[in-house]
């Protein structure tokens, strides 16, 4: 299937068909109903979604494949975003030209920063790269945006004016991000009974993006150049012994991933014609990090669950205020209603990021496999002795080193 | 010259902070192989020791003031300290005054605590785990800490000053024949700057002139051999992680007054206090207080309006244009010993 | 962009028939059949309060969604009615808006750009908010200002400082309440000169970044007309948490008056510095070192402590203010609160009073009616005296105050104490000012959405 093999194509199968009809999955709740503030099912959301899913995807190829951490990814998703709406600012507002023009840039900042990071591994190679992405957020803050060269706009963030040329735009294209005339905030609302489930065109555009760089990188793991990037985190040393030179392959796939960061930065841009420089500051740069280990490094799947999940803490749970909570929790007599708020209070709404934190130390204490380990291991309780057996099995067939 | 001059200061009063806090990780790091992210969080919640001191010790009940009104017209509940109480307001007052200074004396048991908590709690099980596991999981720990004290002491910055008698500046142009304010600067940060040399002295003379700091410095070494020579190495790393913690946690408490602490301070020097140690030199002492004070001083350099028309930004990254050349021409630092974590 | 509405259209087409059997596509979520985006249809109506509930503003951020709270109950007639009783439109009568129950949900803006949008969106796509109100800069409030533009809902903005706001950036969808850079300047300006007179030295520290900009240029324009002298204006990164190395060059410089175009943490810190470098107990030229700041809050009071006693700046409201309508509010804020509100928790408390009204006078919640409504309006009862929402570029006229850090406050809150109230006229602008985009700027079109 699509040159998988069985095990690889049943995933890819069973990713497309999340990623098509999300907007079902995540809506599960009448619009109405009070377990309505859980849903995620609307397109910003969603989008986010899938743009993170493919940054976490990218920055995955880096670190679950090779080991190399880098602190400083969100460089090139902000360097992705300012290409775009450059793109949008003189050319015109088709999110194509902007896409394919922030992947090409972020592969040169990618060619330049890896070049030199790559020099040095470990922790080195961390702080290099958080050097470089901090020296990039600085820059774009305030230094690029003043009055005279203004690259970034600042603090504002860089946006489309009417005032700039936008030479290939042409009456009757609409005033936003468009692909080819059809604009990416057209939307269909659904309406069934009590639910409403809303289908965007701009999600769809992430979601087939997504899809594709999903599918690269399978092919990407499954292939000779993932065995050699493999062995480079197995063991570097004995790479080296074998008269290999390691640095091209590495410098590949931070390349590689650098331009999934920047494509998830031209897309974000694309569903929303503006770049803020906080896109490059160091947390950003940390919260992918989040990502990849929270879903699980060096997995497929792993790095799109953990994106979703953070992202899912940070524009659903953050909304959650103690209005939402009494509400809730009503139908409790009053002191216990009273209790049951003061006890979630401290992790949901402005305590968001508490709650984020708890998960994450969690996880990596007792999962580092990520969810995606949680998952195998729920999965193994189920299927007991079957899947033992074919656990044995398969420690068997691998060979001894 | 006397530009040159104040700014030498500066830059000695700024690597001070970053001096102690990279002290503090690489004695971490040194002997227990962990990179610990949390320490940055370490610092903050030195600092919110001395804020804890100051609200202890400023614990009060309400007297109603007939005589006066608050906001809404209603006599004015006026707060007395206990502590002026039980003392009198003169010695009362003065004990609240001091309450930085004294945060010493409360800072020191808590910190060791906390770092002891973290270490047996938490750090042990990482020891086998890889540097990303470790940088990972103190990193998630930073986050939870730092939200712990924002969710009971807020978001704002709380104002902790320094005692009457240590605040205010001192001439010191004048004391040495230039003309009269030529060269100002704030009395505590002379005292910050000689409670942190104190401190680093004692680090150090602690590791060479005692039989514990001997054998943690062997141990540093090489860990497996002072092992085989059945010496519990563990629980002296274990107590290093305390003093670690502890060094930290003052160099927090004694820089309340500079700038009033709030919750995400840890976060804002972590960054470049991990800058500083690999600059230095992973797990080399000597290079950490060295890059402290060498960064600090570049960084108030940088920060002339000679430096910044020159070239324009420079003070923004600086810091980081540093670490990148540095590590660029000499990857183990600038005092790390040959073979530590150099690849 | 007006011309957006045309094309929106022709997909609109398309879509119908792709979509034949479903719900038309609609910009935005909105119901299929309603005019304008997130038309209200059954009995209550959702308001967003988009405010930074983490990071360093966090604590603003709960002021203002405090105040709004206290605004939604008014509304609905809860509470004291507060300014409703004060206010001299009598639109409002306790029954919601329009009759409809007024809800309310809140989003945390980080005080990032991006986040703000995100939560800005996740209330219109997903709760349905018919307007946005809030946030605590301004970054944060030009970039949801230009998402509700696109959105065709109303922006209410919180506390936004900078003159870009509603200067090069206003949109015809956005209001700001809020006082700005310019008005500083221009409120500060006789102050200074009545209390350091017409011959003073100043060096100017500013945050390196938009408002910081903005502020200096309003600032050294106001003073130079004054004649003052600026010997120096330094730029220090937004990140810097230490400004000894930019304070300790001040005195050696001739200046005799410290300029800090710093908000928030930075300028607690810097404030603190320059106390602690003890520039107030100097004597340069013959005149005792001052230290201004021109935009003042009370949480950054709170947080420099001690080291304000004296220092002169600039503020959109005071709680000390003796007006009814500022009576009114505080009373019922500090009863059910029991503490005095903040100068941008009045700012988002007034902005949702006057949505409110706006809609009532309207008898709509068209985005481009209640814009209709608030153009021009001119109030009073709500603080500050009389009030006018100038028409060309949405930004909000009324009288400004100068306050000083109080020697010897009695509270924790009456750290700040009002030096003067600058009258309307004296901070008045034409809407072309060079400092507010010049004659290109413009408002555009004002956008229903849907």
């Amino acid at each position: 299937m699509f040159g998988l093999n069985k095990k690889d194509g049943l995933l890819f199968l069973f990713v497309i068909a999340i990623t098509l009809l999300a907007p079902f999955l995540l809506n599960p709740f009448p619009t109405d109903s009070a377990m309505a503030q859980f849903n995620a099912g609307y397109p910003d959301l969603l989008q986010r979604f899938a743009i993170f899913g493919i940054f976490a995807i990218g920055f995955n190829i880096l670190f679950g494949l090779t080991g190399y951490l880098s602190f400083g990814h969100a460089a090139f998703l902000g360097v992705g975003s300012y290409a775009a709406v450059w793109m949008f600012k003189l050319f015109s507002y088709n999110v194509l030209p902007a896409i394919v023009f922030a992947v090409i840039m972020a592969a040169l900042f990618s060619v330049l920063i890896g070049y030199i990071s790559l020099r040095r591994s470990g922790i080195y190679f961390s702080i290099l790269t958080l050097a470089f992405a901090q020296m990039s957020f600085a820059l774009a803050y305030s230094v690029l945006s003043n009055p005279k060269f203004n690259l970034t706009n600042g603090e504002t963030g860089l946006q489309v004016y009417d005032t700039d040329p936008q030479i290939f735009h042409r009456e009757g294209l609409p005033d936003l991000p468009h692909l080819f005339g059809l604009s990416v905030r057209a939307t269909y609302e659904l309406n069934l009974g009590g639910w409403s489930f809303t289908f965007n065109l701009g999600y769809y555009i992430c979601a087939v993006i997504m899809l594709i760089v999903f599918y690269l990188a399978i092919r990407l793991f499954r292939s000779p150049f993932g065995m050699m990037l493999r062995a480079i985190k197995s063991n570097n040393t004995r790479m080296t012994y074998t008269g290999l030179n390691a640095k091209p392959y590495t410098l590949a796939a931070f390349v590689i991933s650098g331009m999934y960061a920047g494509l998830a930065g031209g897309l974000l841009a694309a569903m929303d014609p503006l770049a803020g420089a906080e896109r490059m500051f160091w947390t950003a740069s940390g919260e992918v990090v989040l990502m990849t280990i929270l879903g699980g490094a060096g997995t497929l799947i792993g790095p799109v669950l953990g994106a979703g999940l953070i992202k899912y803490m940070e524009n659903i749970v953050s909304k959650i205020n103690d209005n939402v909570l009494h509400q809730w929790f009503s139908f409790l007599p009053d002191g216990f209603e009273d209790v049951m708020v003061t006890l979630i209070h401290p992790f949901v709404g402005k305590g968001w990021n508490l709650t984020l934190g708890v998960i994450f130390m969690l996880v990596v204490i007792f999962l580092p496999g990520g969810l995606v380990e949680g998952g195998q291991r729920i999965a193994r309780l189920f299927t007991g002795r079957r899947g033992r057996a074919a656990k044995r099995k398969s420690t068997q067939s691998t060979p001894a080193e | 010259m006397d530009v040159i001059l104040l700014q030498i200061l500066n830059g000695l009063d700024k690597g001070s902070a970053y001096a102690l806090i990279a002290l503090g990780l690489t004695l971490i790091f040194g002997t227990l192989g962990v990179v610990n992210f949390a320490h940055g969080a370490l610092f903050m919640i030195g600092a919110f020791c001395a804020v804890t001191l100051q609200r202890l010790l400023s614990f009060s009940h309400t007297v109603v003031d007939e005589t006066k009104t608050d906001f809404l017209g209603n006599p004015l509940k006026v707060e007395k300290p206990y502590i002026e109480g039980w003392f009198g307001p003169e010695i009362g007052g003065a004990i609240i005054e001091w309450s930085v200074p004294l945060a010493i004396l409360f800072a020191i048991p808590v910190m060791v605590g906390v770092g002891f908590a973290m270490e047996r709690g938490l750090i042990k099980h990482f020891y086998k785990r890889p540097h990303a596991d470790q940088i990972l999981v103190t990193f998630g720990l930073a986050i939870v800490l730092q939200e712990i004290i924002k969710y009971f002491f807020g978001a704002n910055p709380i104002p902790t000053p320094a005692p009457d008698a240590l605040s205010g500046s001192v001439d010191l142009g004048a004391m040495i024949g230039f003309e009269v304010n030529q060269i100002i600067y704030p009395l505590w940060r002379l005292v910050y700057f000689a409670f942190a040399a104190l401190i680093i002295g004692a680090v150090f003379a602690f590791l060479q002139f005692t039989t514990f700091g001997m054998v943690v410095r062997a141990g540093m070494a090489d860990r497996e051999t002072v092992g085989l020579l059945g010496i519990n190495i563990d629980r002296r790393f274990t107590i290093m992680f305390g003093i670690a913690a502890a060094v930290a946690g003052l160099a927090g408490v004694m820089y309340t007054p500079i700038n009033p602490p709030n919750y995400h301070m840890g976060m804002d020097f972590l960054v470049l206090s991990f800058v500083v140690v690999v600059v230095g030199g992973m797990g080399s002492l000597p290079g950490a207080v060295l890059a402290g004070f060498l960064l600090g001083i570049l960084e108030s350099f940088a920060s002339t309006t000679w430096a910044t028309t020159t070239i324009p930004g420079i003070n923004q990254v600086i810091i980081y244009l540093v670490a990148i050349i540095v590590l660029l021409t000499r990857p183990r630092g600038l005092m790390g010993r040959k073979g530590v974590m150099e690849d | 962009m007006s011309k957006s509405n045309l094309t929106r259209r022709g997909v609109l087409k398309t879509g119908a028939v792709a979509g034949a059997g479903v719900a038309l596509p609609t910009i935005f979520t909105a119901s299929s059949a309603s005019a304008f985006t997130n038309e209200p249809t059954g009995g209550t109506v959702t308001l967003g309060f988009n405010v930074p509930q983490t990071g360093p503003y966090a604590e603003e951020g709960n002021d203002e969604l405090l105040a709004q709270q206290l605004a939604v109950e008014h509304l609905n007639g809860e509470g004291d009615g507060g300014c409703l009783n004060t206010f001299s439109s009598k639109a409002l009568k306790g029954n919601g808006i329009l009759g409809k129950k007024v809800t309310f949900v809140t989003g945390d803006t980080q005080t990032k750009s991006d986040a703000a949008r995100a939560s800005a969106k996740s209330m219109i796509e997903k709760d349905g908010a018919i307007m946005i109100n809030g946030g605590s800069s301004s970054g944060v409030a030009v970039a949801v200002q230009g998402l509700c533009q696109e959105a065709g809902i109303i922006f209410m903005a919180g506390l936004t400082h900078a003159n870009d706001t509603t200067g090069k950036d206003r949109k015809a969808n956005g209001f700001r309440h809020f006082f700005n850079a310019y008005m500083s300047g221009a409120a500060l300006a006789p102050v200074l000169a009545k209390e350091m007179g017409n011959d003073r030295r100043a060096y100017h520290l500013t945050a390196d970044y938009n408002w910081g900009w903005t502020q200096e240029e309003s600032i050294v324009a106001s003073t130079e007309a004054l004649g003052w002298e600026t010997v120096n204006t330094v730029k220090t990164p937004l990140a810097s948490t230490d400004f000894s190395s930019y304070i300790a060059p001040v005195l050696n410089s001739g200046a005799d008056v410290l300029v800090l175009n710093h908000y928030g943490g930075n300028m607690v810190n810097s404030l603190t510095n320059a106390i602690q470098f003890g520039l107030l107990d100097k004597v340069v030229n013959g005149k005792d070192f001052k230290i201004v700041v021109p935009l003042y809050s009370e949480l950054m009071a709170a947080g420099a402590g001690e080291n304000i006693k004296g220092v002169l700046g600039s503020m959109n409201w005071n709680w000390q203010l003796q007006d009814e309508g500022t009576r009114a509010f505080v009373k019922s804020f500090g009863e059910k609160y029991g503490k005095p509100p903040s100068n941008s928790a009045q700012t988002c408390y007034a902005q949702v009073l006057l949505y409110a009204d706006a809609v009532e006078r309207a008898g709509s919640f068209n985005p481009c009616a209640v814009v209709e409504a608030l153009e021009g309006f001119e109030f009073d009862g709500l603080g500050n005296g009389p009030t006018l929402y100038r028409a060309e570029d949405h930004q909000c006229f009324k009288d400004v105050l100068v306050v000083r850090g109080a020697q010897n406050p009695t509270t924790q809150y009456d750290t700040l104490e009002i030096v003067e109230v600058t009258p309307v006229e004296q901070v008045t602008y034409p809407p072309n000012h060079p400092m507010f985009g010049g004659d290109e700027a413009s408002l555009g079109e004002c956008n229903p959405g849907a």
